[in-house]
This record gives C-alpha cells, structure tokens and sequence, in this order.
C-alpha cells in the first residue's frame, strides 16, 4: 500500500517544467564562459545577492507547497482509499498550523479569543468572557503569569537555534572556499567578514542571520501559539501567508513562461522578415495592447468563470478547479503583458538584422529559421531575462489588485490578493483587526522588494542601457 | 497635419474592428449566451425557459453572425453581432443586462472619475517631475542613494496598503476627512482630498524612478557638457536644457494616460466609494453584467488610441526634428 498517491496539478507541472529549464540553462550557462560573465557580475551585486537569499527562502517554501498528493486513509479489499483533500509537502510539515483552528478571531500570540462570549461554568452559571484558545497557549496554566516568560522563552530557543544553523552554514561555507583556494579556515573567516571575497558572502551571511533572528522564533511560536493571530474563520494566519507564497510566485513565473513562446517567436519574426509578418504582428500587439490591460483580464476572467461554472465535469476536486483557474489567470495575464515583451524584441530583431554577422550568414544561404535560431535568439535572450526579472514584482502586485477587483485567483485559493480581500472590512472593527492585513502586506513587501532588487541587479549586469526602458507596468498594478 | 490626423484616425479603424472583434469572440463564442444566461440566473435552478427569456429580454436570442430567417439586409444586420458589436462604433452602447442604459451611465458617472483623476495626474505630474529633479541635481550623493532606496521601497508596497492605510490614518485614526462617500458640487471636496493624496503618493516610487533615469540619461550628453562649459549654473542647466529635452520621452508616459482618465480607476473608486466610471466597471464584473464590461472595454481601448494619436502630436509640437510624414 501506498502511503499517498501524487497528485500533479495543472500549476504544479509547469513549476517542474520551469525548474527543469532553469536547471537546464543553468548547466549550459556554466559551460560557456561569456555566458557566465554577467552572471558574476550579479553575484559579485552585494543587495542583489542578499534579496537572492530572501527569495531563495521564498522559492523553498514555494516548491514544497507545489508536491501535491492525496494521503491514504484506509485499505479495503486490497484496494487503498485516498483522502478527497489534497495536501502539499508544506502542508505536512506545517500541520500543526493547518490543522490547529481557533474558532474565530484572535489577536498575535493571544491565548483569549478576541471577542467575549458566553460561557457556562460547571456548576450552571453563566459568565461573559473571553474564552481560552484550543491552540494558542492552550498549554499555560496561568496564561497572565505564565505568558511573557513562555513568549521569552521560546524566543531565547528560537533564535539560538538560528544562531546555531547560521554558525553551521558559515563555517560549511568558509570550509568549502578555503578548500576550493587551499586557503586556512580562519583566514577564509576572516576574509567573508572583511567583505574581501569576490561574491559578498558578507552580505549574504548577514542576510541569512537577520531571515534566521526573525524566522527562529516564529518557528518557535508557532509550534504553540497563532503567531500572526487568526482570521475570521479562525484559520492561522501565518499558515495563509506563507501558503500565499506559491501563488505569489506561480503567477509572477507562470505568466511569463506562458507567454515567452509567443512573444519570441512573433517579435523576433516581425523584426526580421518585416514586411506582411510584420504588419501582421504589429497589428496583433497594437490591438491587444489597446485595451486597457485590467478590463481585458476582467473580461477574460469574466468568461473564464462562467466556462469553468458551466462546466463541472473537468473537474475533480475543489483544489483542481482552484487551480485551474489559477492556471487560466497566468495564461490570461501572459497573454495581456506579451505585447511589450514583443515590441522591444521586434526593435531589436529589426536592428539586428542589418549587422554583419547576419549579412555573412545570409551570404553563406544559411536558412532563415537557422538564422533565427543561432544568432538572433541567443542576442536578445538578455532582453528576455530582464523582462523576466523586472515582470514578476509587478505581476505579483497585479494578483492582489485583481483579487480586490473580483477577477483574480479563486476564493478559495489562498493568495495575498484573497487575504487582503477579506480582511479588508476588518480595519472598521473595534478593536480593529489588523494582523491579517499586516501580515499580508508585510510578507508581500518582503517577496516584491527582494525581487525588485534582485531585478535591478540582473538589468545592470546584462544591460545597463536598457534601464531607460519603462517596467512592463500592468495597468492592474497601478491604484 | 491636419492630412497626418486624418491618416492616423484611418489607421486607428482597422485596430477598432480588431478589439470588436476580439471581445464579440470573447463574449459570445467562448461561451454561449445559454451559458451566460445560466450563470446570471444561478447554476443550479434554472429552467430552460427562464433562460430564453432572459435572452429574449437582452436581445441574445438571435443568432450570432447571419440570420437565415430575416429578409435583406436583416439577415446581417438583425444578428447578435451587428446589434451588439458593430453599434458601439456609433458608440450606441445600449441597454446592461440589468436594464440601465449604458451611454446615460458613462455621461453621469465619467465626472467624479475625472475629478478624482485630473487632479492625481497634474499634482502626480509635478511633484513626480520635481522629485526626479532633485534626485537627478544631488546625483552621485546620499540624497540621490537614498531617494532611489526610497522609491524602490515605494514601488514594492502594494497600491491597497496606500488605499488602506490612508483612510485608517487620515480618515479614521486623525478624523479628518470621510473614509468614504461622494457628493456632488462644493462638498465634493472632503471626499476628493483622500482619493488624491492616496493617489500621488502611490505613484511615487515608480514614476519618480523613471523620470530620474530619463534626466540621467539626458544630464550624460553632449549638449549638457557643452552649456556647463560656457559658464551656465547647474540649476540653468537643468531647469532650461536638461527638463526641456526630456520633455520628449517623458511625454510618451504622459500624454497616452490622458484620454484614459475618464476611466477613472477600478480599485480607488471601489475603495472610496466614488459613483465614477471604475466603480461601474467593479460593480458590472462583480454583478456579471456582460454588456457593460463590454461597453467599457470599447470604450477604454478608443480612448487608448485617442491617446496614441495625441502623442504623436505632441512630439512635433515639442520636437522640431520629428515632422509628419
């Protein structure tokens, strides 16, 4: 018997199929040495390569939510019954949070429910309090007294336990450059602490200690108490907000893979067969992008819900359906944002073609498609990696304004975009709710800023120049 | 020139017919009206005649592009198509699905739009362009490093924490001015103070980012250097040389927005309560009104194009080497 059946959804098969690129180009990239060299030039970037921490950790938890699979429940006649729930890998390992509710709101750390009730007490009396939690220190004894020092407590274990991975990483990594340059231990030590190395393993180790300071205690918390609180429902808030990171980064990178092949192949043709093909393409992206890109995706959206209502059969479970839409939303958005992508490539195919690289070609009748292929695609592939980079902040952004405008992700997708929407009303509460919304725009700043800055590292070392090309800024990402 | 508008209102026709023909597929072939029908009646109770009545009340009863049975020109003209796509030309929007006449709707409710819009876009404007000039004069110092960190931040905060944020500081927390609400005339202005403000402050950290970039790149050429060697002072430099000629791609931002203004935007007036255009939109998407999403998406794509052509203008009022051709 199995202990689980995988279950791969429509998202989670193109992550893989997006992490088997990057693997891929990173393997060739290593192979060719001019390929390599803007990409030192990122690693030697001291806040690129400390948002890269950040969104490593980002990354992490991403594909550990994207392992989908349906545990076993029973066997019967040989046969073994799965749950109808679909769980990821994160989910497990963060089941303490998933399946520890509080019935309704309540506040950071707070071992009381946020409003009173009526309680009966043993001997029939009714009372008006504020009930205990079933999880959130449920084991104090004495809540008042016990709190604080448990609070400290567990911070103390926290970040020492923090401190600990940190030592770990930093002495593994010192041990490994000093072998790679036979070099002493403690002169390598010395030399990360210095900032003397080429790539700022400063930098990065003081990133990693700071994520480390933070993080260490809220792992401790959480183990005990609703760290964020709780929402309506009385679901853990932090629970939602790390679940929202692999939308967040689904539709940052999805959109773009989607949209890729298309405005490659039709940006780099109108720019270099001009003529009908290019009056062609022209006339496509000059009508997509005519209308005004948020009404578009509501309109897109719009119909792809009544598809998906009218047609329940495709669908098994809720998540799957959740996920098609999901999946339905980046394709949307791909298609929405390809135009810019397509216009600068289309410029730069156009001028392209008049160099004397291509002319020489052209005189040897190397094939059009030949010529394509192996000398214009591989001298616009920087234009593509930085919109690339410079795309998903903002796509991001657009996920939780669409979810605000009602064409976003599905309701019971949890997203920044659906945490933000239904916490909204909560600001007019008194006392007011607002660790769901600060959590929500806390850890999508963290997520948009490092990949901001990560952005500007990669258009620097590939293209300083192409910094004065405007951001494809979505008109969802605007207020 | 007027010859050059001519020729450019002639090419904006065959990118109209493009976008009508793009939403009648989106709207009417990816589904069927049977299936809209279902999905505004609730999926679960409904019979088929309610559905054809709700068709026949709307005028999707006919067929989509040719009707065999009307005689003449009514086999094209008396269709889905014809009725519902190729009348907002003549910007005849007709009738939402709710029953409300769409064109009455767009003429009352594109003011409060504007008068949240015009304001955010001029003050927006200056103090964007003021910022980038600031940054751009203490270039290669901490006020310039720290400008730049200040607008990264800026543009990595998503544009609902402004919204909220402010109506929780101003509005609820200082009790200034209403969260929320319009009226019209005199009052209009305690409603209008929190949409604005929230406004430019959202557009700070982007738009000032590439203003600057753009004065950088002008303050590096050759003319720059030249007027710096005659003696002229560095704030004669930029006001004079450097702002005028970055008038030209900073034009290319500004003036494609402007028609598009009267859209008004979706999430300020949702948040603030304005009755102006984005509103309609939110509330035509969330009460799954097809006709006036529709309706607006026509609309914002003529005033896109409105846009464009406007820039192109513009850059020959502003650039004596570009000449219409």
């Amino acid at each position: 018997m199995m202990p689980f059946k995988p279950v791969f959804l429509w998202t989670d098969v193109l992550i893989y199929l997006l992490l088997a690129v990057v693997g891929v180009l990173i393997w060739h990239i290593r192979r060719h040495e001019h390929l390599r060299a803007p990409w030192r030039k990122v690693a030697r970037s001291a806040s690129g390569m400390s948002a890269a921490t950040v969104l490593a950790f980002f990354v992490v938890v991403g594909i550990a939510d994207s392992l989908h699979y349906r545990p076993a429940i029973e066997v019967r006649d040989g046969k073994t019954i799965y749950a109808v729930e679909v769980l990821s890998f994160f989910d497990k390992v963060a089941t303490k949070l998933r399946a520890e509710k509080a019935r309704t709101y309540s506040a950071p750390l707070a071992t009381h429910r946020y409003a009173k009730e009526t309680i009966e007490l043993p001997d029939g009396r009714q009372v008006r309090e504020y009930p205990r939690l079933t999880h959130g220190g449920a084991h104090l004894v004495d809540p008042v007294a016990d709190w604080g020092p448990d609070i400290a407590r567990r911070c103390l274990y926290g970040i020492a336990a923090g401190a600990l991975v940190w030592l770990a990483v930093a002495a593994l990594l010192c041990a490994s450059l000093a072998r790679r340059r036979a070099a002493d231990i403690d002169r390598m030590w010395i030399a990360v602490w210095r900032g003397e190395t080429e790539i700022p393993w400063r930098a990065i180790l003081l990133t990693l200690a700071v994520m480390l300071a933070v993080g260490g205690p809220l792992v401790a918390l959480a183990a005990k108490y609703h760290v964020f609180g709780t929402d309506k429902v009385g679901q853990d808030v932090f629970y939602q907000a790390l679940k929202s990171i692999r939308t967040g980064l689904v539709i940052g990178t999805l959109t773009t893979l989607v949209m890729l092949p298309f405005a490659l192949l039709l940006g780099i043709m109108a720019g270099y067969f001009r003529g009908w093909v290019d009056d062609v393409v022209q006339y496509l992206y000059t009508t997509l992008s005519s209308i005004p890109g948020v009404l578009l995706i509501a309109a897109a959206v719009l119909m792809m819900q009544v598809w998906i209502e009218t047609h329940p059969e495709f669908f098994d479970t809720v998540l799957a359906r959740a996920d098609m839409r999901l999946f339905f939303l980046c394709v949307i958005l791909g298609i929405t944002s390809w135009t810019g992508l397509a216009r600068l490539l289309r410029g730069e195919a156009l001028k392209l073609r008049e160099l004397e690289y291509i002319q020489a070609a052209h005189a040897f009748a190397v094939p059009h498609f030949r010529i394509l292929a192996r000398h214009i695609l591989p001298n616009v592939m920087h234009i593509v990696l930085i919109a690339i980079v410079m795309d998903f902040s903002g796509l991001v952004l657009a996920e939780a304004v669409l979810s605000y405008v009602g064409v976003g992700v599905d309701p019971s997708t949890i997203s920044f975009g659906t945490m933000i929407n239904s916490a909204r009303l909560e600001m007019a509460r008194d006392p007011i709710v607002w660790w769901s919304l600060a959590a929500a725009f806390t850890f999508m700043l963290l997520m948009v800023l490092s990949a901001n800055l990560f952005a500007d590292a990669v258009r620097d070392a590939f293209d300083p120049r192409i910094g004065a090309a405007r951001p494809l800024r979505l008109a969802a990402g605007k207020v | 020139m007027i010859a050059y508008i001519i020729r450019r209102l002639l090419y904006a026709i065959p990118i109209l017919i493009g976008v009508n023909v793009l939403t009648f597929a989106l709207f009417f072939v990816v589904n069927s009206p049977d299936d809209m029908a279902r999905v505004n009646l609730g999926v679960k109770r409904v019979t088929p005649d309610a559905i054809q009545k709700w068709k026949e009340e709307r005028g999707y009863d006919k067929p989509l592009l040719y009707n065999g049975a009307a005689a003449g020109s009514g086999r094209f003209t008396d269709t889905i198509f014809y009725e519902k796509s190729v009348r907002l030309f003549a910007f005849d929007f007709g009738y939402s699905d709710q029953g409300r006449d769409i064109g009455y709707d767009i003429r009352t409710r594109m003011w409060p739009s504007l008068a949240i819009a015009v304001p955010v876009f001029l003050l927006g404007l200056v103090a964007y362009l003021a910022f980038a000039l600031t940054m751009a004069f203490f270039r290669a110092t901490y006020v310039d490093f720290w400008g730049v960190v200040a607008c990264v931040a800026m543009m990595s905060i998503s544009g609902l924490f402004y919204i909220i944020g402010g109506q929780y500081l101003v509005g609820k927390l200082l009790n200034i001015v209403p969260i929320s609400g319009y009226d019209g005339g005199a009052d209009a202005f305690k409603f209008l103070v929190l949409p604005v403000i929230v406004g430019v402050v959202a557009g700070i950290g982007a738009s000032t980012r590439w203003y600057r970039t753009i004065f950088l790149e002008e303050i590096n050429k050759d003319y720059v250097r030249t007027a710096r060697a005659k003696g002229l002072s560095e704030p004669r430099v930029l006001f004079r040389h450097v702002l005028h000629n970055a008038m030209i791609p900073i034009l290319t931002g500004v003036v494609v927005v402007i028609p598009l203004l009267f859209m008004g935007s979706l999430v300020t007036e949702a948040f603030f309560g304005i009755p102006g255009l984005g509103s309609y939109t939110i509330d035509a998407i969330n009460s799954q009104d097809f006709a006036v999403v529709r309706a607006m998406v026509f609309l914002g794509s003529v005033l896109y194009i409105i846009g464009l052509i406007l820039t192109d203008i513009s850059y020959t009022l502003v650039d004596p080497r570009v000449r219409f051709e």
